[in-house]
């Protein structure tokens, strides 16, 4: 991407850095919201956008994050910020893993997105039963608003924390698709075979771009853990987090560095206007992203950032 | 010196064998042919070469070291390079980018990356459609293509399988000049080929194989006439009936 293409992004991440400054406690809430599940796309478009393997399962990354950083604190008493980096490294080593044990196994398309699902299934019920989780009752987090605790008595310092993530995020990502990192995921999802014949090494660069896209959306579940400081299984390991990385995703603009972020944010206001429009309607937004998701791959499968550019040329 | 050597490779598929005792040779700095009839071997031998099939029994041999049980990049990373029959392009990136991935193999950087597939997108024709996506190509187009990519990363050989295939007569007469310029730059070259023009123009020495055996090997002259390898075409006793028309 050039970049000049990027250009709307920063102007968006410049205005949202305005919020947190300005916003009501509400706007806040809600940008934060959004950001963790833009952190959480972007991690699943690493793998999913620019290696081409789709997953439904991000919800064992972003758990695992959330976990770790959750139980680290909670019963070891780590110190928050060493508790995140080490819940980041988690999520990568269980990426890895779950990478190794799929893709040796030559799981491909939806074998692969299933297995994944089934891997964050089992986490999930397993964290739902395990006593050093809470198990059914959860984990919750002593608050204690201090930044050496990773905790803020504002809540426009952590939405501003959560904005560098992302933006942080979106450079690496800008990094890797212009370079030859880039370039060999591009290949493995474009075509295995010619990948091969032509020196790449499909397995290695698979574990590469899972364990990187864990690590990513295992920091958001650490943002998580220290925005709400609350977590349960169905919170961590929940399958509302697989769905709405990888719509985001879809609707904001595959294997494009800048997609993922559009698209949290557009999915998350909607979400939030029909909540408001047909409150008490319990799981109205889930249809809601179930119609969004049909439409998205049939009028658009470039997602939001295609369609600006669609835009962009119709209009010279 | 022997760049390449198959060691009596057989591989089979299920009842079918495919290569059957296979022997080849591949001296350096030569371009070598590889013909026979439609389903004779030749391209399961490329794959037995570059490690995309593991032989039943036989091995390959790549500058005197064994290197039958080596993975296909591991191939590619020592200078085994193959092209594909069915072309095989990164369909959705551009152009330039599809070489690109060739050229990333040994150039980490981008700018180098992108600087060397640029000519060698201009060395095989395709300067003008380097933005174009890959899908776009014509048929021919995707050939050069399968070609350039090869190209990009850097080979001591290349195995070029039936890239004259579905050109047409002008389009051969461009590409026959690259393939021999190619090997002038040093490159070894073994190429699958249909094209009995091209196979006498460009190559030194023919193999010939017929339901996966090699049933003849030498200088094209010699091999045109050989009356094993005019029955493995024509069917049974077409030698002799065509000794008896002449
Ligand atoms: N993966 C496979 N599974 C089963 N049979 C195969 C496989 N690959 C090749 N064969 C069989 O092996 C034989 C040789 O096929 P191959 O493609 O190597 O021939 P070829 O000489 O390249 O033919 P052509 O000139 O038509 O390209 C054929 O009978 C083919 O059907
Ligand atoms: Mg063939």
């Amino acid at each position: 991407m050039s970049p000049r293409g990027l250009m709307p992004m920063l102007i968006l991440l410049a205005a949202l850095a305005l919020v947190p400054a300005f916003g009501s406690n509400t706007s806040i809430n809600f940008l934060v919201s959004a950001l963790i599940v833009a952190l959480a796309a972007q991690g699943w478009n690493l793998l999913g956008g620019f290696c081409g393997q789709f997953s439904f399962g991000h919800a064992a990354f972003f758990g695992t994050g959330a976990y770790v950083d959750a139980v680290l604190q909670a019963r070891y008493g780590v110190n928050a910020w060493a508790a995140s980096a080490v819940a980041i490294a988690a999520g990568a080593g269980v990426g890895w893993l779950i990478g190794f044990l799929s893709f040796r196994a030559g799981l491909r398309g939806s074998y692969f997105a299933l297995i994944t699902l089934a891997f964050a299934e089992v986490l999930r019920i397993s964290a739902n039963a395990a006593p050093i989780t809470g198990g059914a009752t959860g984990l919750l987090l002593k608050l204690d608003a201090r930044a050496a605790n990773f905790q803020f008595a504002s809540r426009g310092v952590f939405c501003l924390i959560a904005l560098t993530c992302v933006a942080l995020v979106l450079a690496l990502s800008v990094w890797i698709a212009r370079g030859r990192l880039g370039a060999q995921f591009a290949a493995v999802r474009e075509n295995e075979d010619a990948a091969r014949a032509l020196g790449i090494d499909v397995l290695a660069t698979k574990l590469r771009a899972i364990s990187l896209s864990a690590a990513v959306t295992a920091a958001a579940g650490c943002l998580y853990t220290q925005y709400f400081l609350y977590l349960d299984a169905n919170i961590a390991y929940g399958s509302w987090i697989s769905v709405e990385a990888l719509l985001a995703v879809i609707v904001g603009g595959i294997s494009t560095p800048a997609g993922p972020i559009f698209g949290a944010l557009a999915l998350h206001a909607l979400g939030e206007v029909t909540r408001l429009i047909a409150r008490g309607v319990t799981g109205i937004d889930l249809v809601l992203f179930g119609l969004i998701l049909i439409a998205a791959i049939a009028f658009a499968p470039t997602g939001l950032a295609g369609l600006a550019s669609r835009l962009r040329r119709a209009l010279g | 010196m022997s760049l390449l050597r198959v060691d009596a490779v057989t591989r089979r598929f299920g009842g079918v064998v495919a290569v059957d005792g296979a022997s080849l040779n591949v001296p350096k700095g030569t371009i070598t042919g590889l013909i026979g009839p439609n389903g004779a071997g030749k391209t399961t031998l490329f794959a037995i070469i570059s490690g995309f099939v593991t032989p039943s029994a036989g091995r390959v041999v790549w500058k005197d070291a064994d290197i039958t049980s080596m993975k296909p990049h591991q191939r590619a990373r020592q200078c085994i390079s193959r092209t594909f029959q069915i072309v095989q392009p990164f369909a959705g990136l551009t152009v330039l980018e599809n070489i690109a991935i060739g050229a990333y193999l040994r150039h980490a950087d981008r700018s180098e990356a992108m600087r060397l597939a640029a000519d060698v997108a201009k060395r095989v024709g395709l300067a003008a459609q380097g933005g174009q996506q890959a899908s776009a190509l014509t048929v021919a187009g995707r050939k050069r293509l399968e070609l350039a990519r090869a190209l990009a990363t850097e080979p001591e050989l290349l195995l070029l399988d039936e890239v004259l295939a579905g050109l047409n007569p002008s389009e051969i007469r461009d590409i026959i000049p690259l393939i021999r310029a190619i090997r002038d730059d040093g490159v070894t070259i073994l190429m699958i080929e249909h094209v009995m023009q091209a196979v006498t123009n460009l190559c030194e020495q023919v193999t010939v194989l017929a339901q996966g055996r090699v049933i003849a090997s030498g200088a094209p002259r010699q091999i045109c006439t050989d009356p094993a390898v005019v029955e493995a075409y024509l069917g049974r006793g077409a030698a002799a009936r065509m000794q008896a028309h002449a």
